[in-house]
C-alpha cells in the first residue's frame, strides 16, 4: 500500500473551522442545534464543531452536541461476517423540532448516513437534518450529499481513506492507501 | 450545553476474533472476551430500552422460535420482549399446547421449526442436554433457556452482568451463592461464568442440596479445567462473611417431598436470609434471586424488597443481555 497525506493537522483545523461558519450562515446561528456524531470519528469532530460553533458565536449559543450509533441500522448486517460492535447514543435531550447536524469522517457510499438518518427518525423528528463530513471520496450507491465538506477527495474503489484523529489516534491526519498494483 | 463525551475505546469485539459461537449452550464453552462483548454488547442494547421508540431494525427479518417444555414467565417474556425489540418475528410454542401431546419427539419438533426457515430456537427443557441434541440436528442457532439441572446460561449471563452494572468489574468480587444447589441450574452456570471473569465463588445449602464437589480434571494448582473451584461450605455466616453479593435460589418444593429435606421450617431457620443474616456480608452487598421467590422460605419478605434488593435490575438486565445475545448470534450470515 502507498500511503500519501491529504490533510495534515492544520488542514483539518481549517477545514473544520470553515464548516462551523457555514453552518452559522446557512442556519443564521445555532438556536437549538444538535451537532451529532456518527460513532466513532464522527463523534470526535462532532465535540471539534461544537466547540469551533460556540467559539465562532461568542454571545452564547446554546448548541449541543450527542453521539448516535447505526450498528443496529446498517442494511448489511447479514453480509458481514463480523457483527458491528453495538456502542451506546448519548442525545442531548429530544430531538423534534431541532436542526440535527449530522457528522461524520468520511462519505463514501451513503449507507452510513441512509443508517443514521432512520436511527434519527426513532428519536423524534427534527426539523431538518444536515450533513457534515471531512472527506467526501464519492462513489455513492445512495442519493445522499452533504451539505458542509471539508475536502472533496476524488478516489478510485481499490483505495482506502483513513482518518486519524488526536483523541483516538493519537494525531490528525487524513491519508490515501493505494494498492502498489494501482499506484503504477 | 452539554458536552458528551464520546468514551469510545476500541471495543473487545474488534481486537479479538468477536463471538464465535453458533449456539448459547452453556458458558463451559465461553471465553472470557465473548463475555465482555456480550457485556458491551448489552450496554448499547440497554441505551435501545431506553428510548421512546425502543424497537431497532437489526433482525428485521429473522424469526425466533421459544420451545418451552417447563412453565416460565419472566425468561419466557424476556426473550419474546427481546425478540421484538430488535424487529425478529417471535412464535411461541408451549410443549403442553402443541404435537408434543401427540408424542411428537423434540428432534421431530425442531426439525419441523427448522424446515419452517425459522433462524433461532430457544429451548426450555426438564432433560438436561436437550438443547444440545437440538443443536446437533438443526442448523439454526440453538439457545439453551434451561436444561434439567444442568445449564442456564442467558441467567447467569443476567445476573453477571447486574453485578457489573454496580460493581463496574466483576474481578475479585465474592460472590455467595446460597440454597438449593445440587438441583440448580442457575447455580451450574454462574459458576463457569463467575469464576471466568475472576470472582470468588461459595456454594452454601444443607448437605444434602450441596454437590461434595465440583466436578472437573483438577490440575497440580488445585484448579478445575483451569479455573479455581467454588468453595463449598453449609454454615450461612461463614458463606455471607464479607460477601459483595448474595445469590439466593429457589427452594422447590418436591425437594422436601423427596426426603432431602427435613422440613421446610428446618431450611428457614438455617438458611433463610433475612435482613440480620444479610448484615453478615459487606455493607452494601447486593441480594440478587433468579426468580420467582418463595417469600418467607429463602428470602424474608423484608429483604425481597429492601434496598439492597436488585431482583428487579436483573429482570431488567435479562432483557439487555438476550438482546445482545440474539444479536450477537442472528444478526449476521449464518
Amino acid at each position: 500500500m502507498r500511503e500519501k497525506r491529504i490533510l495534515n493537522g492544520d488542514d483539518i483545523r481549517r477545514a473544520l473551522t470553515r464548516i462551523a461558519h457555514e453552518v452559522l450562515e446557512r442556519n443564521r446561528g445555532s438556536d437549538g442545534m444538535v451537532v451529532l456524531g456518527i460513532r466513532s470519528r464522527g463523534v470526535d469532530l462532532a465535540e471539534r464543531l461544537g466547540a469551533l460553533i460556540r467559539h465562532v458565536e461568542s454571545a452564547g449559543s446554546r448548541v449541543e452536541v450527542g453521539a448516535l450509533d447505526i450498528s443496529l441500522y446498517r442494511d448489511d448486517l447479514s453480509r458481514r461476517p463480523l457483527r458491528p460492535e453495538v456502542g451506546a447514543t448519548r442525545l442531548p435531550g429530544n430531538l423534534s423540532g431541532r436542526t440535527v447536524l449530522l457528522v461524520d469522517d468520511v462519505l463514501f457510499t451513503g449507507r452510513t448516513v441512509r443508517a443514521a438518518l432512520d436511527a434519527i427518525t426513532d428519536f423524534g423528528r427534527p426539523r431538518s437534518i444536515q450533513l457534515a463530513v471531512l472527506v467526501d471520496r464519492g462513489h455513492r450507491e445512495l442519493p445522499i450529499r452533504a451539505d458542509y465538506v471539508g475536502k472533496n477527495l476524488p478516489t478510485s474503489l481499490a483505495e482506502e481513506v483513513v482518518v486519524r484523529l488526536t483523541e483516538t489516534d493519537g494525531a490528525d491526519e487524513v491519508v490515501l492507501l493505494t494498492p502498489e498494483k494501482v499506484a503504477q | 450545553m452539554t458536552a458528551i463525551r464520546p468514551g469510545s475505546p476500541p471495543g473487545p469485539a474488534l481486537a479479538t476474533g468477536g463471538f464465535r459461537h453458533h449456539d448459547v449452550l452453556d458458558l463451559d464453552d465461553f471465553a472470557l472476551d465473548e463475555i465482555e462483548l456480550v457485556f458491551h454488547t448489552a450496554d448499547g442494547m440497554k441505551d435501545v430500552l431506553g428510548r421512546d421508540i425502543k424497537k431497532a431494525p437489526a433482525l428485521r427479518g429473522k424469526s425466533v422460535v421459544t420451545l418451552f417444555y417447563e412453565a416460565s414467565t419472566r425468561t419466557r417474556m424476556s426473550f419474546e420482549l427481546a425478540g421484538k425489540a430488535l424487529s425478529a418475528d417471535v412464535l411461541n410454542l408451549t410443549a403442553s399446547a402443541s404435537s408434543v401431546t401427540k408424542g411428537e419427539s423434540l428432534v421431530d419438533t425442531v426439525k419441523t421449526i427448522e424446515a419452517m426457515g425459522v433462524d433461532v430456537i430457544v429451548i426450555r427443557h426438564s432433560s438436561s442436554g436437550a438443547p444440545y441434541l437440538a443443536a446437533r440436528v438443526v442448523e439454526p442457532a440453538v439457545i439453551n433457556a434451561g436444561d434439567g439441572w444442568h445449564a442456564h446460561p442467558t441467567q447467569a449471563l443476567l445476573d453477571m452482568y447486574t453485578i457489573r452494572e454496580r460493581f463496574g468489574s466483576l474481578d475479585g468480587l465474592k460472590i455467595a451463592i446460597v440454597g438449593d444447589i445440587l438441583h440448580s441450574r442457575v447455580a451450574r452456570s454462574n459458576v463457569w461464568g463467575l469464576a471466568k471473569v475472576g470472582a470468588a465463588v461459595t456454594l452454601c445449602g444443607p448437605p444434602t442440596l450441596l454437590p461434595s464437589q465440583w466436578g472437573g480434571v483438577t490440575d497440580t494448582n488445585g484448579h478445575q479445567d483451569g479455573l479455581p473451584p467454588p468453595r463449598i461450605t453449609f454454615d450461612l455466616e461463614d458463606a455471607l462473611d464479607g460477601a459483595d453479593v448474595v445469590m439466593a435460589l429457589r427452594l422447590q418444593q418436591e425437594r422436601q417431598e423427596g426426603g432431602l429435606l427435613p422440613s421446610l421450617g428446618e431450611y428457614i431457620a438455617r438458611y433463610q436470609i433475612t435482613p440480620e443474616r444479610l448484615g453478615w456480608a459487606k455493607p452494601g452487598a447486593l441480594l440478587m434471586h433468579p426468580g420467582p421467590v418463595n417469600e418467607g422460605v429463602e428470602l424474608s419478605s423484608d429483604v425481597v424488597r429492601g434496598v439492597q434488593s436488585v431482583i428487579d435490575r436483573q429482570v431488567a438486565s435479562g432483557l439487555a443481555v438476550r438482546m445482545a445475545l440474539l444479536y450477537l448470534i442472528a444478526g449476521g450470515p449464518q
